[in-house]
């Protein structure tokens, strides 16, 4: 059986679950200095189920597809160390400002020039924005079927995929042909950790950037293609402008507010069977549990 | 993300130790792997480089995927189904993770699929495991067995079964039986040579085995009918999946649940001979002995680490009269010797690691006649070869009675929540207790160790330590007491030895082994102070410690004459 091609949307987001006092700036934006950049966490799921498909069908390849500023090429070069194969990393001015429309236009129109594919998969969304709708848009813009909210990739063959969905109130598990797009929810099973052998076989995987400004041995590069890692800007990806950055981004922020949460109402009780047993009625009575 | 390697800057401090950079060139062989695995250094900072990151990956393993699994391994144990082991799936999803990661077969050759890494990150990867769960440390540590059969196996037996260690299957050192524990000479297991199917057969049972359902089992067994020593064993390689061997009982143990120990019967059970013929106990399982002690001292240690941790974190929450224990000068006493052990048992973990690095890649130069070693070299070989003997029953001794003080103290500063079952330090305390006993007791290795006292090596050692220590102005006081101690220690010895009496030296032996060990631990808690001074304060702090046992010790003998035994029998 041949493997499948598989491409996985990774974002590099500012980690905003341990949230200092320094993370938000005067004005209300990001300080995105305070909060260190990292892999978004459910686009780790979705590598995860990659990787997966790839140890069933090893004949499968990976690409990892980013967009973001220059230092994303970490995002590559973290999945060339779980056991992606290669990576491209989508940059450019141009592309500053892109809301989820202008964002899965430009993702889209780059899956497009990597062109022949099977499976798409993406985190269900990204820590910094929570919006769910670049990997939904992205599979519009390519005309394909979209399975969102997946948690466990249930069976795969040659002819069509078995998916479990996480729900709200339960799951539900469907069945779609190829080519499709995946959106692989948090409650999917965690990636596995870096591969030590992958680790240092690409380690010095760079773009090439990256190659002039540390300025290591280029003859490296020559001799170990697979060190480089693609880079492409809006050229390269045959975009119309006008759909890019923000003059293809209709959301508008007008304006951003702190908000302090405060405790409005308390109430205390102690650990005895009857106190709990009403807190109990009353949580199950707001539908909370 | 938690990682076991990241927060704790010790680990990294030994790792770049100054012999560090010639261990790993003698281990690379010039880099001779550079353009063959594209995962080889190209050169000394590559190497370097990469023994950061993948400890980094393991240090992260450990602390998202072991540590977690701990509590629940250590409840369910394991069980057996169908006369084999049922794994909990803790430790199955454990095992996993590493396989994922391609980090067994860490030290093996890249030809048979290994990382080729040296023996120092394979000890330092043992001891994060045994901080994130000291059971299911022995899995890790069983990895010696492969080590054995890359050091004295045909090329034949490497080809088949090293890349299968590397794949992540598991081993196991099958050799204790009901009356063969500490006495190994006699082992009955019967091996039989059947010359018209030339092939070996086992039968008999073994007992206490730590993974015994392993798929590649090492199993010692009397191979010279009619003979009763050690001259008459041989060593052979079982695989499960010949389906001749079962296991008849897991063992329920104080501690190390995670880790099965199993009662086994081999019934005509297909073997594979290893090496030569009556050379199995003598020559390969001595070898195998003396890596699985090294891989005890990293156990030990790496237990040590997570109970003081426990320790630190519980005495800084926990408030008694309006203040955290902390503060109180009982509890921080307690704490600093604890640390101040911690860093000593470390320091002697990883010297021995590289005393042992350092033979061992000699030695396999040597042996594979790869090219003649100079003279530099050959006398290096033999150093380090002293060395290595020497120290590693004196780590295996002093790190494992370290690991049980430390546990023991840090479950003493949890009060009577640390004998509830509902702190981790109650756990760790019962996986420590097994590290003085197992790979040959406390006992033992004082019969090991007492070598180094006797024939001077302990001795030379410290010299050497002191003349790192010669030319540091701000530790001559230091000095001068640790060669005060020394003196003690060589009058010490004197005494003991000039009644003429060997069973008077073996009673005396532990205290002159202790003796030495302060002596030693204590010069290198003051010489990793000149290369990082954040060891200042746990050099001075065991050193008072040190000088007060051992003047006791040194009291003790001076007290003592043969005839005293007699009040013992």
């Amino acid at each position: 059986m041949k493997g499948f091609k598989i491409i996985v949307l990774a974002k590099q987001v500012p980690d905003t679950r341990n949230v200092s006092k320094d993370a938000m700036k005067e004005d209300g934006t990001m300080n995105r200095a305070a909060l260190p950049a990292i892999f978004n966490p459910e686009d780790l799921n979705a590598l995860e189920q990659a990787l997966r498909i790839k140890d069933k069908y090893p004949q499968s390849t990976i690409t990892i597809l980013t967009m973001g500023l220059p230092k994303a090429a970490d995002i590559v070069r973290e999945g060339l160390f779980r056991g992606a194969d290669n990576g491209v990393l989508l940059t450019d001015r141009k592309l500053g400002g892109s809301d989820t429309l202008a964002t899965s236009y430009a993702i889209s129109q780059a899956i497009k020039t990597i062109g022949n594919f099977d499976i798409i998969l993406c985190g269900r969304q990204a820590i910094d924005g929570d919006t769910a709708q670049v990997g939904p848009q992205a599979a519009e813009k390519l005309n394909i079927p979209q399975v969102t909210y997946a948690e466990q990739i249930i069976d795969i063959n040659e002819k069509n995929i078995t998916i479990r969905r996480r729900l709200e109130h339960g799951v539900e598990t469907i069945c779609s042909s190829f080519p499709l797009l995946i959106t692989v929810h948090g409650s999917a099973a965690p990636c596995r950790s870096r591969n030590a052998k992958l680790t240092m076989k690409y380690k010095y995987a760079k773009t090439p950037d990256e190659i002039v400004q540390t300025g290591v041995d280029a003859e490296l590069y020559k001799n170990k293609p697979y060190l480089n890692i693609k880079v492409w800007s809006a050229d390269d990806i045959n975009a119309d402008e006008q759909r890019l950055g923000l003059s293809g981004s209709p959301t508008k922020v007008k304006k951003i507010e702190m908000v302090v949460l405060q405790t409005k109402e308390s109430k205390k009780l102690s650990s005895n069977d009857s106190d709990i047993k009403m807190l109990m009625g009353e949580l199950s009575e707001k539908h909370v549990i | 993300m938690a990682n076991f390697y990241n927060d704790n800057s010790d680990l990294q401090f030994h790792l770049t130790h100054p012999l560090m950079n010639r261990i790993i060139e003698l281990r690379e062989r010039g880099f001779a792997d550079k353009n063959k695995f594209d995962y080889a250094p190209s050169n000394l900072d590559d190497a370097i480089d990469s023994y950061q990151k993948v400890m980094e990956l393991c240090g992260e393993i450990c602390a998202d995927v072991i540590a977690p699994n701990a509590e629940a391994n250590d409840i369910e144990g394991h069980s057996i189904e169908n006369d084999h082991l049922k794994y909990n799936s803790h430790t199955l999803e454990n095992y996993e993770a590493l396989r994922k990661a391609s980090v067994w077969g860490i030290t093996l050759p890249r030809k048979y699929n290994g990382l080729n890494f040296s023996n120092v990150p394979y000890i330092m990867v043992g001891e994060m495991i045994s901080r994130a769960d000291g059971g299911f440390a022995n899995f890790w540590g069983l990895q010696d067995c492969a080590e054995t059969i890359n050091e004295f196996a045909s090329e034949e037996l490497k080809q088949e079964f090293l890349p299968l260690a590397a794949q992540g299957k598991s081993l196991a050192m099958v050799l204790t039986e009901p009356d063969a524990g500490s006495d190994l000479q006699s082992v009955q297991l019967k091996a039989r040579y059947d010359a018209d199917k030339n092939q070996w057969f086992l039968n008999g049972v073994k007992r206490f085995i730590t993974n015994g359902d392993a798929d590649i089992q090492l199993v010692l067994a009397r191979s010279e009918e009619g003979t009763g020593d050690g001259r008459g064993l041989s060593l052979f390689i079982y695989e499960k999946d010949k389906h001749c061997q079962i296991v008849r009982r897991v063992e329920n143990k104080l501690g190390i649940h995670g880790s099965p120990t199993c009662e086994l019967v081999y019934k005509d059970a297909p073997a594979r001979l290893l090496g030569d013929r009556k050379m199995g106990l003598i020559k390969y399982v001595m070898s195998l002995m003396y890596c699985a002690r090294l891989g005890v001292g990293g156990q030990s240690v790496g237990i040590a680490e997570a109970a003081y941790r426990e320790a630190i974190k519980y005495a800084n929450e926990r408030e008694q009269f309006k203040s955290p224990i902390i503060k109180f000068p009982a509890v921080y006493q307690l704490l600093g010797n604890m640390n101040a052990k911690l860093k000593g048992m470390r320091s002697l973990l990883y010297e021995t690691a590289r005393f042992v690095d350092m033979s061992k890649l000699l030695q396999e130069i040597q042996n594979n006649k790869e090219r003649t070693l100079t003279s530099d070299e050959r006398a290096d070989l033999k150093y380090y070869k002293k060395m290595a003997d020497a120290f590693t029953p004196l780590l295996k001794l002093f790190s494992s009675e370290w690991c049980n003080q430390i546990a023991y103290d840090a479950l003493q500063i949890h009060g009577g929540s640390g004998y509830m079952k509902d702190f981790p330090i109650e756990r760790i305390t019962r996986d420590a207790r097994i590290t003085t006993i197992y790979e040959g007791t406390s006992q033992l290795q004082v019969v090991a160790a007492i070598k180094g006292v006797t024939t001077g090596i302990f001795s030379q050692r410290m010299a050497e330590l002191d003349s790192m220590m010669a030319n540091n102005e701000n530790l001559q006081q230091q000095r001068n007491l640790l060669l005060q101690m020394t003196n003690d220690y060589e009058n010490a010895i004197k005494t003991v030895e000039s009644f003429k009496c060997q069973e008077y030296i073996d009673f005396q032996a532990r205290n002159l082994v202790e003796m030495a060990g302060n002596i030693i631990v204590s010069y290198l808690l003051f010489t990793d102070s000149i290369r990082n001074d954040k060891f200042l304060n746990n050099a001075n702090i065991f050193l008072n410690l040190a000088i007060a046992e051992n003047a006791m010790k040194f009291k003790y003998i001076n007290n003592g004459n043969p005839n005293d035994l007699d009040w013992y029998k």
